[in-house]
């Protein structure tokens, strides 16, 4: 049997690999026309070709895929007539070829509305890599941009304007609202205040009356006959099915174009397919590459059914699902299910922070039982679930609007996990992939990870939105398959922190190799490395940077600075409690003067140099040793400060010298490598200006000594500090901070601040008390002692790495030219100082 | 892949011990700037281009590498993207794939091929 494709697009592609997938060769001669020159290539990833990609790396299958599987390609060769009586078609170049079957996959093209001037340079659509091509060329000598269209495709293309260093563009919607079709005046409005961060304008309501210019634009006339310059336009107001071929040989097209359907995507002519974007099916244009793959799929497995006489009911198509996340642009909108439903009882719940700049709607069902649809703007992590609960009618809990607010009980939502999803939920759309398959291939075939999933299943190899939702739907399966979902490190080690920590230590072990020849097995990787260093710095505490234990260190801590923009450094002497003498205030000015450094004071009482290079920082680490400084562990997983209020000395309310007691307990937990960073805080009163409570460990003065307040935590959860002894003096108060530091390093994964870390413990702040105060575990004597033991070892680490000469070695950006900084570091004057580039 | 047959000038980046064990260095061949590995744990040595396609930064060099399965990567240090050492491919999400060099190592000197 001949069938014949028209159009070798995303879907055109998808109906061929479908055809070969199931068929047995020689069941089918299939040849393609293509109009592009290139064979079919990811068009919803077109953006990221700015982003660098290249033609090739979007490309579905290159031409030797066609080749292997008996296609015969025709490129760059329009289909200019079907003959439909003699079932053949006549290429542009002049070929004539036979069909039994043939498929239109002809796609879209932009719509352009009919404004004078569209004509004019500097005009682009953005459809193909050509248009891409163009318009990159066109950007290096435009300053202002502007695009006709603020739906899905008119964003992702302001977007692209500004990858191309067009950053003064603006986007017109006719519309009063951004993305009309997928949300509402609200949605619109946190869009397009997010938007307006990002350096777009946002014009809506706007009707472009004119395109001005002589050859070239030079900028757009409104109907309300405002005008702006532009030097660069994209058009993207939607999109126009190509239907022009199918319309000159008789076949039925819609009135505002598209070729029609039935169910079984034949158009009037039974021979004669259409699927994707050229497809009309009730009255509807699937703009979506999901639902045009269902259509290819469809129409692949009823031929192969038909050849083979197969018993299989016939397939058919029905209305899809248009559900969509935006993507790119760097803020989340999502819109799932029905997102405006309304009606009789139809209930809608909505949150609109504008504070955070998040908006979520859900519409529940009359009965209450059943989400419609939605839609989120500014975080849409729960867009997958979301979509699942609407797709398979899942019963919503009894509180419908936990599923947006978060449960705030502390327990799980009931209802709304993959759990209650049933086995033929469709998870990954791209690729028809259901939950049953995906557990399916974790219990049968051992697919462990994404990756082996992706491979199995194909799941995920699409526009991958439901990834995480594969991601937990493998945990969960290996959960239940009685297999022990452990804590585990990475690929590399199959036990937790806490359980390498003491193997570690009862093995003093003293290096990454060794750590991972003993216990580990492969050659280590990013997630294994600094856990395993900071584990070897709590216990032995030793210059991070000796025994090759250098490369196994974060970057950050590699090199003893943040890392910031630009690749430059940041420097954060350690100035205990906030207390400094005005000669170190000098010194800092004139440091930061000497290496043009951008000084602030920072959140935690102390200041940041920013900008520093790579091979600047021994330099500026050593005059700042020399005027009596030492490393503020900015960098590290390690204590960072301890804030202070100025207590007792000077403050009328002062009941202790908060400030003094700052300072020893800075001094005394310094360098301390730990889970993650930790933060301290001494008040002098309970009016508590050092803010103590957000702290990991706070101490405010009472009357009678200090109370002890531990695992706060600022941050994006904050959480205040819970008490863990009152009245106690100074002398106690340090033995019971030894205890709970030792604890905690011990025992918490790697990355959990303390209250993370005292969240998850079983038996709380109570549990706590029993270890830190009655000694549960009996393992309060060691602890003083490993901590005596951290107090006597403290040494600074700039100091040694400046001392030590292959150490300090490190410090240089080229390898082979150490004097020359990194020329791609740029900087931008501001306010009398500097700040870094922004990136692109 | 098509092995091209272009031809490859070997320049002389720095010695054996310049470069940390299991870590990277930046080479500076005229304007351009490569990322030089020693993966010393599996003898290997590798080099790419030292920018992350990510947010354009020259950064790879002062990465942390590592293998995922057989293969041998890099992460970024900014935002921990993994590039393969060997494709050049981005393994942890759709950035495109990094450049990537020969190296050879003779007399306790290593020279990456440049075309
Ligand atoms: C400089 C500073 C902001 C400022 O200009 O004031 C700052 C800057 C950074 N903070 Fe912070 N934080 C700073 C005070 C804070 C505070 C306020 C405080 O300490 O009182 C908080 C909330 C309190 C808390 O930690 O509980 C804070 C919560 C965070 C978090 C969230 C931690 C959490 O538990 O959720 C991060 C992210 C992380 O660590 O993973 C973070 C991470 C960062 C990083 C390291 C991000 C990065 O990787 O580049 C920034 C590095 C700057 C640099 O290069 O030096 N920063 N950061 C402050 C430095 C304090 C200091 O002297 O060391
Ligand atoms: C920038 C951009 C971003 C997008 N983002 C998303 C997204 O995030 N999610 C999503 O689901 N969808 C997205 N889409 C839409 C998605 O790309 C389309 O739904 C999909 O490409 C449709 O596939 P198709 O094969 O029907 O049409 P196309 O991919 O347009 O292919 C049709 C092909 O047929 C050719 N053709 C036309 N007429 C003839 C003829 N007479 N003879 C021979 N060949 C012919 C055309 O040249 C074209 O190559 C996006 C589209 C664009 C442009
Ligand atoms: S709040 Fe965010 S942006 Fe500000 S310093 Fe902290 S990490 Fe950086
Ligand atoms: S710049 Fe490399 S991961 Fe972001």
């Amino acid at each position: 049997m001949n069938i014949l494709i028209i159009g070798n697009g995303m879907v055109g592609y998808k109906f061929c690999e479908k055809l070969v997938a199931k068929s047995n060769s020689n069941q089918f001669n299939i040849t393609v026309f293509g109009e592009e020159i290139r064979p079919a290539y990811d068009r919803v990833h077109l953006s990221e070709y700015f982003a660098g990609k290249s033609a090739e790396d979007l490309t579905m299958a290159p031409a030797s895929w066609y080749a292997e599987n008996n296609i015969t390609l025709h490129l760059g060769d329009p289909i200019a007539q079907i003959n439909r009586t003699e079932k053949t078609v006549d290429s542009h170049k002049g070929l004539t070829v036979p069909y039994d079957v043939l498929i239109l996959a002809t796609g879209s093209a932009a719509f352009v509305p009919p404004i004078p001037g569209t004509e004019k340079n500097g005009v682009f659509i953005y459809r193909t890599i050509e248009d891409l091509e163009m318009m990159t060329a066109w950007a290096k000598k435009a300053k202002k941009g502007a695009v006709i269209g603020g739906g899905l495709l008119g964003l992702e293309a302001a977007k692209a304007m500004i990858d191309l260093g067009v950053t003064d563009t603006s986007v017109i919607e006719f519309a009063p609202r951004l993305m009309p079709r997928q949300i509402d005046e609200v949605g619109s409005n946190v869009l397009k205040t997010k938007l307006e961060t990002l350096g777009l304008k946002i014009l809506t309501n706007t009707n472009t009356s004119q395109i001005l210019g002589d050859d070239a634009i030079t900028g757009m006339q409104f109907a309300n006959d405002s005008k702006i310059d532009v030097d660069m336009l994209v058009i993207s107001a939607g999109i126009k099915p190509r239907d022009e071929l199918a319309k000159l040989s008789g076949l039925t097209v819609g009135q505002r174009g598209g070729i029609v359907v039935n169910q079984k995507l034949q158009t009037s002519d039974e021979n004669i397919y259409a699927i994707g974007e050229c497809a009309l099916f009730e009255g509807m244009i699937y703009g979506l590459v999901a639902p045009g793959y269902e259509m290819a799929q469809i129409v692949a497995d009823n031929l192969i059914a038909n050849i083979n006489n197969s018993p299989l009911g016939v397939r058919s198509f029905s209305p899809y699902d248009m559900s969509t996340k935006l993507k790119l642009i760097g803020v989340d909108v999502a819109s799932f299910g029905d997102p405006f439903a309304n009606g009789e009882g139809i209930t809608s719940v909505a949150i609109n922070d504008t504070n955070k700049g998040v908006y979520k709607r859900i519409n529940i069902s009359a009965d209450g039982k059943t989400l419609l649809g939605g839609i989120l703007v500014g975080d849409a992590e729960q867009y997958n679930m979301l979509l699942q609960t609407v797709k398979n009618k899942v019963v919503l809990p009894p509180n419908p609007e936990d599923i947006i607010l978060g449960s705030r009980g502390g327990e799980e939502v009931a209802g709304a996990g993959i759990t209650g999803l049933p086995d033929d939920a469709l998870i990954c759309s791209c690729e028809a992939v259901t939950k049953g398959m995906i557990c399916n291939s974790v219990t049968e075939n051992n697919c462990e990870t994404i990756d082996a999933i992706k491979k199995c299943t194909k799941a995920g190899t699409g526009c991958g939105g439901c990834v995480p939702m594969i991601k937990d739907l493998v945990t969960h399966t290996l959960k239940a398959n009685g297999k022990i979902v452990h804590n585990v490190l990475c690929e590399h080690f199959n036990y937790s922190r806490q359980e390498l920590f003491d193997l570690v230590k009862i093995n003093k072990l003293k290096t990454y190799d060794e750590v991972l020849n003993m216990f580990g097995k492969g050659d280590g990787c990013e997630l294994c490395k600094p856990p395993v260093a900071s584990i070897l710095a709590s216990l032995w505490n030793e210059i991070i940077l000796k025994k090759g234990n250098d490369t196994a260190q974060d970057s950050n801590d590699r090199f003893l600075a943040n890392i910031q923009k630009g690749g430059t450094y940041s420097v954060v002497p350690r100035i205990p409690g906030g207390e400094i003498t005005p000669d170190k205030l000098i010194v800092i000015g004139q440091v930061a003067k000497k290496y043009n450094l951008y000084t602030k004071i920072t959140g935690g009482q102390r200041i940041d140099l920013f900008g520093a290079h790579l091979s600047d920082l021994p330099n500026i680490w050593e005059e700042l040793i020399d005027a009596g400084f030492e490393s503020g562990h900015a960098y590290g997983k390690s204590l960072r400060t301890v804030k202070s209020c100025v207590g007792s000395t000077w403050c009328r309310f002062g009941l202790h010298d908060s400030v003094s007691f700052a300072i020893k307990v800075e001094e005394r937990y310094r360098g301390l490598r730990s889970p993650h960073k930790l933060k301290g805080g001494v008040s002098g009163c309970i009016r508590e200006c050092a803010e103590a409570q957000s702290k990991d460990f706070g101490i405010i003065a009472t009357e009678k000594g200090w109370n002890l307040y531990v695992c706060g935590n600022g941050g994006s959860k904050p959480q205040h500090a819970l008490l863990l002894a009152t009245d106690i003096d100074e002398e106690t108060c340090i033995k019971y901070l030894d205890r709970f530091l030792m604890f905690y390093v011990k025992t918490a994964d790697p990355l959990t601040r303390t209250a993370t870390w005292l969240n998850k413990m079983e038996g709380g702040i109570g549990y706590l008390k029993t270890v830190v105060i009655d000694d549960a575990l009996g393992m309060n004597t060691q602890w003083e002692a490993d901590m005596a033991n951290h107090v006597d070892t403290y040494e600074c680490e700039w100091k040694a790495a400046i001392e030590t000469p292959e150490l300090r070695k490190r410090f240089s950006h080229f390898v082979n030219a150490p004097e020359e900084k990194d020329p791609s570091a740029k900087f931008e004057p501001m306010r009398e100082q500097v700040k870094a580039k922004d990136w692109k | 892949m098509i092995a091209e047959a272009t031809t490859t000038t070997w320049f002389y980046a720095c010695n054996v011990q310049d470069v940390p064990l299991n870590g990277g260095v930046c080479v500076k061949y005229n304007d351009v700037q490569i990322a030089l590995f020693h993966f010393s744990r599996r003898n290997e040595w590798y080099a790419t281009q030292n920018e992350c396609p990510h947010r354009m930064q020259m950064a790879l060099s002062r990465g942390m590498i590592g293998t995922l399965g057989e293969e041998p990567k890099v992460a970024c240090p900014f935002h921990k993207k993994t590039f393969s050492l060997k494709t050049g491919e981005c393994l942890n999400s759709d950035e495109c794939a990094i450049k990537i060099y020969p190296v050879k190592i003779e007399d306790g000197k290593v020279f990456i091929g440049v075309e």
